[in-house]
């Protein structure tokens, strides 16, 4: 698996330019890609990231795939591409703004807003696999829309999805 | 003719309303008073106030305003009964008491305690389309489906009852409608598979008294299978789970959130139910009956006498709660009792609504494009069936693919905006959506309280067209014809006012009161009001002036979906951010803008 790591690493270079340049020097790099691993895309500290092939045509699966799940499940409330609504922040900055672990938190237990101003709500999704399923794959779409790597609107080209991935997914749906 | 004919229905009406809610109906038909959400029981939203008129709107002022306190999207309208004025809000549902006589002094205001955990069983915002009034009480749905009756002069609970259960996705937008000795009341979560119903409850006690679904044996959905007709014809037996695929029908939608009409000659209500769930049709074989389907049901025992399902096995989100319209009025000839519907999924249906005939089904934005019409020959297989163009069937395409240019998309060429009608001009004046989508479906499976949409979509101002995502139209609904449209830059989501003074006024998503001339539809006035209109205009009379009063407080899924502007995807990159983005125009508030002429 090492070896896997080490060599998407140094064909990712060129692609990882980009972002890496807007990062301070001591700042943690959530954003890059460190290594791949049958599909699936992750920085140094082994926290899921998106990818975009060399000529920028192609997104990884993930990203693609949680394009779609977003729009299914968080759309209604935090609006298309991860803009925001009216009631509901832009999950396409807290993606970058927040921790992986506390995202997933949120996602997967809720948190409340109530008030004098506010009466926000965002509910737990822990026992809903239409988003446990695809939490990292909403998750690096979103982080993609984030550093607007991935631009408004239908992801283009994408990766094919592994094998690996399609195993994971059904074992997740328990189909 | 029409002379003649509306005095016998006035005749007609006062005979029967006797022996019903006759407080209520005496209430309504006096024109100074807005005393429910839809004008009348006919939905026509047309007053007969006079005072303003087309000559004399442009110089209307703003008048006084309200502070709900309350910052989601304000659907609905005030009521004015007597000399009081009742404000409602969004979750959490605040009701005001405001006295017209001392400037809008709140005399009370009933603030109910809810579950906030209702919030995100919402589906498109916390929205509530306003209260009711009858025999001295107010009643407010509350979005926990918990229904109350306040004493209309001291706000003091009178009864409550819970209508359903949040964790399992049931939640409450409505407005409730009080007929005879009943209230009447429906039920939201069409994407939380909700098997939805419409229950009545009685008015003085809040007994519940019987209760339909839409989808389910014919003893849950209350039809006769041999007296229950579509065009004309028996339903039959099992109606509805004949046409579902194993136990789906169980959460299978069918929710019942629109407005409702009643006609009390015939002693019949009527709504329409939303769509099947999920979104994704693969996963839903069969019509999917009773979803997307116009009911007219019996007050007193809630028996369908007719049905008509516009959209067979939905494969758009075309929910048919928008409202009906009851008019009498000559069609090919015929003076008939007709009930017209603009349907989420783009046609506008005139129906004989003592039959349930079919009589006109046309496209009312010539951007619709689903379907190529529907089969009007009774002699046909496909009698009143809306022929699917296979480029834009989201079924034919399949599971996992990207079926584009779609139109209307899912939020209808109208959602429950209400339309109005004059009786003057004889015309329909009906705010609407010019949108499009791209829709895909794909496989969710089902967990209780949890959304179950099962499809991505993407959404964008209706191409080769004016660049706007909405348009403002005069509708004759006895041919089918559009008389006149009003491009707008954003959709239409605000309920329009007709006028004896033939001036019709609606909302803007920018926040713009407008008033236009009921005949040409020349713009007349407009004000800007501060935030984004979904609510409803209505008209009242206070100490001798006409007044016109509007809720302002953008949200509700126009909120969501042109907050940030809509994109097409398949304009490529360089249209991205192209199109407006309603943020650049207004902000969250929630506010009421009361208007009148000048002294």
């Amino acid at each position: 698996m090492q070896l896997t790591r080490t060599f998407v690493a140094s064909t990712l270079l060129a692609a990882l330019a980009l972002p890496a340049m807007a990062q301070d020097a001591d700042e943690i790099d959530n954003i890059s890609v460190a290594y791949e691993e049958d599909g699936r895309y992750y920085t140094e500290d082994d926290i899921p990231t998106y990818n975009i092939t060399e000529d920028g045509q192609k997104v990884d699966w993930l990203t693609y795939s949680g394009f779609r799940r977003y729009h299914s499940e968080c759309h209604v409330c935090h609006g298309p591409e991860g803009m925001g609504s009216t009631y509901a922040p832009a999950l396409k900055d807290s993606a970058i703004d927040m921790d992986y672990y506390d995202f997933v938190d949120v996602v997967v237990n809720g948190r409340q807003k109530i008030n004098a101003a506010e009466n926000s709500v965002m509910p737990a999704f822990g026992d809903n696999p239409n988003v446990m399923c695809y939490l990292d794959d909403i998750y690096v779409y979103l982080k993609a829309r984030g550093t607007e790597a991935v631009p408004r609107g239908r992801p283009g080209g994408r990766e094919d999805k592994t094998d690996a991935i399609r195993e994971a997914e059904n074992a997740c749906l328990g189909l | 003719m029409k002379k003649l004919l509306a005095l016998t229905s006035v005749a007609a009406m006062c005979a029967t309303g006797a022996l019903a809610n006759d407080g209520l109906v005496a209430e309504m038909d006096k024109p100074e008073q807005w005393a429910i959400q839809t004008g009348d029981y006919k939905n026509q939203r047309y007053s007969e106030l006079d005072q303003i008129t087309a000559d004399n709107v442009g110089s209307l002022q703003a008048n006084w305003t309200f502070s709900t306190g309350v910052l989601r999207g304000h659907e609905g309208s005030p009521l004015v009964i007597g000399d009081i004025m009742y404000v409602h809000t969004p979750f959490p549902n605040i009701v005001y008491a405001l006295d017209l006589n001392e400037d809008g002094k709140i005399i009370w205001k009933y603030e109910p305690k809810q579950d906030p955990n209702v919030i995100p069983v919402m589906c498109c915002d916390t929205v509530n389309r306003g209260v009711a009034y009858a025999n001295g009480k107010i009643y407010l749905h509350q979005a926990d489906t918990k229904i109350v009756a306040l004493d209309a002069m001291t706000g003091e609970e009178v009864w409550s009852a819970v209508n359903g259960d949040p964790a399992k996705g049931e939640t409450n937008t409505a407005t409730v409608l009080p007929v005879k000795d009943k209230l009447i009341v429906g039920i939201s979560g069409g994407e939380f598979g909700v098997q939805g119903h419409v229950t009545a409850y009685d008015l003085d006690s809040g007994e519940q008294l019987w209760r339909a679904y839409s989808v389910g044996p014919d003893d849950q959905i209350l039809f006769n299978p041999e007296t229950t007709t579509e065009l004309g014809k028996p339903v039959g037996a099992d109606s509805s789970i004949n046409s579902w695929e194993g136990d789906q029908w169980m959460i299978g939608g069918g929710t019942t959130w629109g407005w409702y009409a009643a006609d009390l000659e015939e002693n019949l209500f009527y709504y329409g139910s939303g769509n099947p769930s999920t979104w994704n049709p693969a996963q839903r074989p069969g019509d999917n009956k009773w979803s997307m389907t116009i009911f007219a049901r019996d007050i007193d025992t809630g028996e369908a006498k007719w049905v008509y399902q516009m959209t067979p096995h939905d494969e758009w989100d075309y929910d048919g709660v928008n409202e009906m319209i009851l008019t009498e009025q000559e069609i090919d000839g015929e003076e008939r009792k007709l009930l017209t519907h603009f349907d989420r999924n783009g046609l506008a249906y005139t129906m004989d609504r003592v039959s349930g005939e079919l009589l006109v089904a046309e496209k009312y934005d010539p951007a619709v494009n689903w379907t190529t019409g529907v089969d009007m020959d009774p002699e046909s297989e496909n009698y009143g069936r809306p022929a699917v163009v296979a480029q834009y069937s989201t079924e034919q395409n399949g599971e996992d693919v990207n079926s584009t240019g779609i139109c209307p998309a899912a939020l209808g060429t109208k959602d429950q905006q209400p339309a109005a009608y004059s009786p003057k001009t004889e015309l329909m004046y009906v705010p609407t959506n010019h949108v499009c989508m791209d829709y895909e479906p794909f496989r969710v499976s089902y967990t209780a309280g949890q959304p179950y949409v099962g499809a991505t979509l993407s959404m964008y101002p209706a191409p080769d067209s004016h660049g706007g995502m909405g348009n403002f139209i005069a509708w004759d609904n006895t041919t089918g014809e559009i008389k006149w449209s009003l491009p707008e830059q954003f959709s239409v989501w605000s309920g329009a006012l007709a006028t004896a003074g033939d001036v019709v006024f609606y909302g803007t998503l920018e926040g713009y009161l407008k008033a236009v001339d009921a005949n040409t539809g020349e713009e007349l006035y407009k004000f800007k009001t501060p935030s984004g209109i979904i609510g409803n205009v209505m008209t009242y009379e206070h100490d001798g002036k006409q007044h016109i009063a509007v809720l302002s407080g953008i949200g509700g899924w126009a909120g969501i979906g042109l907050a940030a502007g809509l994109t097409n995807p398949n304009d490529g990159l360089g249209a991205v951010g192209g199109y407006a983005a309603l943020s650049d125009y207004t902000a969250l508030g929630g506010q009421l803008t009361v208007f009148s002429l000048p002294d």
